[in-house]
């Protein structure tokens, strides 16, 4: 009788991702909600969940420049369209040049190894806060200060040794077996990793996009330290420009927070359809 | 093989072509990696050992370890590195418990596991400085939904200012960076484990083993790299934190919230010392770098995977 | 390998895509071009300034002015490492009251005494010199004075039964007492203590209202003595009366206008901004019911003579030291700080110069907007009373101490003579360097 005990497992599961709905959505809800309504509902007790007088002003605001009170919002759009930029750039770079170096550390027998592979992370030991200055002088003589390309730059290297570290990591779990089946077939080490390392990891690569992404995504402080005028600001130093000295916009914040959300979410819905986890069970058995 | 001139010949060029072949392919990403960080690296190692005011053309003195001995002496220095130790030990382990939880749970598919693995992106796509700033609002004494929940739920009789004690402050930001940071781990280790061979499952329930045994003898352990990965990235990462502290408390109440790299800030931006700053860092990493190694020490074991 | 070459190919051909995606096209030479750093939402609108650059840039085409706005936490960082730069990133900048010392020891202002004219000198108010001005040297032009100022919801107090609102602290006590007793509101009174420097102004504010200071005369630490003592203990009473609201020591100026717009005070302390908020239908609730009344003092203080006290958190333009072009930047400002540039934004920022709070020149800025004719007397008969912070280098690490202090006082962590013995004693340390 498989199929009640099959039901109650279903039921079981169910129940059990609730509570992890509420965790991500509640908040969610909340800022989706403040995002709708104007200052004066903000501050009502007890809280308005859904908004007496919802209004999209804040949203217009910034989609649509010419309309607001504040030039902020009017900044707003450029920004998002900086930080998408800047954000695929480094993404792209980093998991190309990261996969490659992940695979010659992992699957390529090297005395200096471990050695670049502790160099490599070392370098995320030292917190940010400290590197900026140097780094400014150096930006500024080569006069990259508020150009995109010295983010791009900058958060490559933030990013590079942690997606060659994760990337390392899953090529590592890809069975030996099948790749010393490709090299008997004559398949060179770079034919490996693209035509089976690379496949097989396919979960484990988009999770390290993903990551890297965000991070050059969210990244703040050298984002503000760097970029000066819309050139170049990206999406979260907009975002800050709606702390203003004693007041803080926060319906407008909430409105550009749902409005950054949306291009990273975006690119995970894409990517739902190339995880494929199925694919390892298959390859083994051959 | 017998050490024949033919076949040890063929055996060095190939491993000589294969190790010629990774520097190529390791190259471009050192460049990246070393150009951007090493000067600034050692350009603040060297200041560490100055006293630095800011500024323009200030005098640099030379005080060898002073600036590191004078803050291994101060005990605001090892109060926050306690409270960074704290905020790190706490965050990590829900992180790795709840995101493993969850991560089982995708795998396990339940009804809807496409939508909740697409949902968890969403707290992590949140920027950090609008999750701060949501936050806040949402631990606001007066008017925020924290508050209202309980209120209305009939949960506390009064409202409180969760902000205001030194004691549960630091928790209220630990929760609102776990919001952000589980579905990181959630997802690579949902990641790690579909990519795990089944048939080892499939045989060990063929043996008899329940799912309770077959999840902590199977599947954790060959979960090792990816939860090494989370580990380290997430030990580093929260040890480091830095934004949210910043949005949310700013430090208070009464310093309750200062972390080591807020710290490090306030030394070399706030307060104009930039070798006492740099000297932060390095103790900092002097830390995180322990933390790493022991990790490894203990986790890393590259061949037990095949 | 020829796998290999391909792919090595191909990674070049993206970077150089990449590095032209990256790199925004070169500035074309010509006019010389000049950097300001201002703060977003002090005082004009930025829409407001770069109309006002703009204008600039017309009367003088060899002089091109590019504004830079960002918020007021991120000034004093992006200034610090603009500097580190040489050329500075920034050729002015706009500083906070509190920050010419620390600037000035750090090398960054230039000395433009010589560049001030009489005029200027006697046309703007003295106070707001203060803010670009030290031992006798000026470094930039004054721009937006700003105080602290007492508000008050008079529908509040009326349904209380007071008339007039409090002019001493124990005044507005018994007040509040009286209208958390009759249920107008719990927690009467809202301040912003959290820890950053709006409690060191609240701090001030109170501190000069009892007759206390900073800095003795030889500028040893005076607040941990009575007075300093007297002042922190009667916030910590307030809290714990149930006046004061609880939430005061993680609220910033904003939460209390939040509270106070809401009508859950009776009683707010704040800067200008709050009262145009007040009148906001999509921001308050209390939409007319605000008043402003002078800054109360402590009965110590008022028997001593003294009739109000407030701080002053003015923002000034300021030269930077290492900037290549001082006179087109200085041309820059004091255009920006002009009396007729002032006047034509009058309904946005109240002006510096003494000359338009008489005569016909009051009388046009009255009627510039719908608030000048409240807010204009308001700002006359607070600014006199404003005080100012230390005048020290190390006031941003002294101002933390003092902010410590005065949090592990409010929590009970410490008493306020431990605390204030504590934080006095760091400022010594400071000082001795």
């Amino acid at each position: 009788m498989k199929k009640p005990r099959k039901l109650l497992r279903e039921l079981g599961l169910f129940l059990l991702t609730i509570p992890v709905y509420l965790f991500i959505f509640l908040p969610l809800l909340w800022l989706f909600s403040a995002s709708l309504s104007n200052q004066v509902e903000l501050f009502t007790v007890p809280p308005h969940w859904i908004p007496q007088h919802p209004t999209l002003q804040n949203y217009l605001d910034i989609i649509f420049p010419g309309m607001a009170a504040s030039s902020v919002p009017r900044t707003f759009a450029v920004a998002l369209l900086n930080s998408i930029k800047i954000a695929s750039a480094v993404t792209l770079i980093c998991i190309l040049l990261g996969s490659l170096a992940a695979y010659a550390l992992m699957r390529i027998p090297f005395k200096v190894n471990s050695m670049i592979f502790i160099g490599i992370l070392g370098t995320r030991m030292i917190p940010e806060v400290s590197l900026i200055i140097p780094l400014f002088i150096v930006a500024s003589r080569l006069d990259l200060i508020n150009k995109p390309i010295v983010l791009i730059i900058t958060y490559m290297s933030f990013a590079l040794p942690y997606a060659i570290w994760m990337m390392a990591s899953f090529f590592q779990s890809v069975p030996i077996e099948l790749e010393e089946a490709a090299r008997l077939d004559g398949c060179s080490r770079l034919g490996i990793l693209f035509r089976i390392v690379i496949p097989i990891s396919i979960p484990g690569i988009i999770s390290t996009t993903m990551f890297v992404f965000l991070v050059a995504w969210d990244e703040f402080f050298y984002a503000l330290i760097f970029t000066s005028t819309l050139a170049a600001k990206t999406a979260p130093v907009a975002i800050a420009e709606f702390i203003g000295r004693y007041a803080v916009n926060v319906n407008g914040m909430m409105a550009g927070g749902i409005l950054a959300m949306l291009p990273p979410v975006i690119l995970a819905l894409i990517f739902q359809r190339y995880i494929v986890s199925g694919m390892t069970a298959g390859a083994v058995k051959g | 093989m017998e050490k024949s001139i033919g076949i040890p010949k063929r055996r060095r060029t190939l491993r000589d072509q294969d190790v010629r072949i990774a520097w190529f392919l390791i190259a471009p990403s050192l460049l990246i990696i070393l150009g951007v960080t090493l000067w600034p690296i050692i350009y603040t190692f060297i200041l560490s050992f100055f006293v630095a005011p800011t500024g323009i053309n200030q005098a640099r003195t030379f005080v060898g370890f002073g600036n590191y001995l004078s803050m291994l002496r101060d005990q605001a220095f090892w109060d926050t590195v306690k409270r960074t130790l704290y905020f790190t030990t706490v965050s990590v382990t829900l992180e790795l418990i709840i995101g493993l939880a969850i991560a089982q749970l995708i795998h396990s598919r339940p009804w809807s596991w496409k939508f909740l693995r697409f949902a968890l992106i969403i707290p992590w796509a949140v920027p950090t400085i609008v999750n701060g700033a949501m936050w806040r609002w949402i631990y606001s004494a007066d008017f925020g939904a924290l508050n209202g929940i309980l209120f209305q739920l009939g949960l506390i009789k009064h409202y409180i200012p969760w902000l205001t004690k030194p004691d549960t402050a630091m928790n209220l930001v630990i929760v609102a960076d776990l919001w952000h940071t589980v579905p990181f781990v959630a997802l690579i280790l949902q990641a790690a484990l579909a990519g795990l061979p089944e048939e080892l499952n499939e045989a060990a329930a063929v043996d008899g083993a329940n799912a309770l045994q077959r999840f902590w003898f199977i599947r954790l352990p060959l979960l090792r790299p990816a939860i090494l990965v989370a580990l380290i990235v997430r030990t580093v990462e929260a040890f480091r934190v830095f934004d949210i502290v910043y949005i949310i408390t700013g430090g208070g109440p009464a310093n309750s919230t200062i972390t080591i790299s807020y710290l490090t800030y306030l030394f070399s931006f706030s307060y104009g010392k930039q070798g006492t700053g740099a000297a932060l860092s390095f103790i900092i990493s002097i830390f995180t770098i322990t933390m790493a190694i022991f990790y490894i020490r203990f986790l890393y074991r590259p061949e037990e995977t095949q | 390998m020829r796998t290999f070459y391909k792919i090595t190919a191909m990674i070049l051909t993206l970077m150089m895509i990449v590095g032209m995606a990256g790199c925004a096209p070169a500035a074309p030479a010509g006019p010389v071009t000049i950097h300001i750093l201002t703060m977003d939402q002090a005082g004009l609108k930025p829409a407001e300034i770069d109309q006002i650059a703009r204008d600039f840039e017309a009367k003088n085409p060899d002089i091109k002015v590019v504004m830079e706005y960002v918020g007021y936490d991120y000034v004093h960082d992006k200034i610090v490492t603009g500097m580190a730069a040489k050329p500075p990133a920034y050729d002015a900048a706009m500083i906070d009251v509190i920050w010419p010392d620390e600037f000035i020891k750090a090398g960054y202002l230039l000395d433009v005494t010589s560049k001030v004219t009489p005029e200027m000198k006697s046309g703007i108010f003295p106070a707001a010199w203060y803010g670009v001005a030290r031992n006798g040297k000026i470094y930039g032009m004054p721009w937006l004075m700003d105080v602290k100022y007492f508000m008050y919801n008079k529908d509040i107090l009326q349904q209380a039964g007071f008339t007039a609102p409090p002019k001493t602290w124990e005044e507005m006590v018994e007040q509040a007492k009286v209208i958390k007793q009759k249920g107008l509101a719990e927690y009467p009174i809202t301040w912003s203590w959290n820890q950053k420097e709006g409690v060191v102004c609240d701090f001030t504010t109170l501190l000069f209202g009892n007759g206390g200071a900073f800095l003795d005369a030889n500028g040893k630490p005076a607040f941990n003595n009575e007075k300093g003592v007297q002042v922190l203990t009667w916030m910590k009473q307030t809290v714990d009366d149930g006046l004061t609201n609880p939430s005061a020591v993680s609220s910033d100026e904003m939460a209390v206008e939040a509270d106070f717009l809401a009508g859950k005070s009776a009683f707010a302390s704040n800067w200008l901004f709050q009262y145009a908020d007040s009148n906001d239908a999509t921001k308050s609730q209390v939409v007319g019911k605000i008043e402003f009344a002078p800054m109360p003092v402590f009965k110590a203080g008022a028997d001593a003579g003294l009739a109000s006290s407030s701080v002053d958190g003015s923002s000034s333009f300021a030269v930077m030291a290492t900037t290549p072009y001082a006179d087109q930047t200085w041309k820059f400002l004091t255009y920006l700080a002009s009396n007729e540039v002032q006047m034509k934004y009058s309904a946005n920022m109240l002006p510096i110069w003494q000359a338009d709070y008489e005569g016909d020149s009051l009388n046009t800025l009255l009627g510039a907007s719908p608030t000048n004719p409240v807010t204009v007397p308001a700002f006359k008969a607070q600014f006199p009373y404003a005080n100012e912070r230390p005048t020290v280098p190390y006031y941003n690490e002294a101002s933390a101490a003092l902010q410590l202090a005065i949090q592990e006082a409010l929590t009970g962590v410490k008493t306020p003579q431990q605390a204030l013995d504590e934080a006095a004693a760091k400022w010594v340390t400071l000082g001795a360097k």
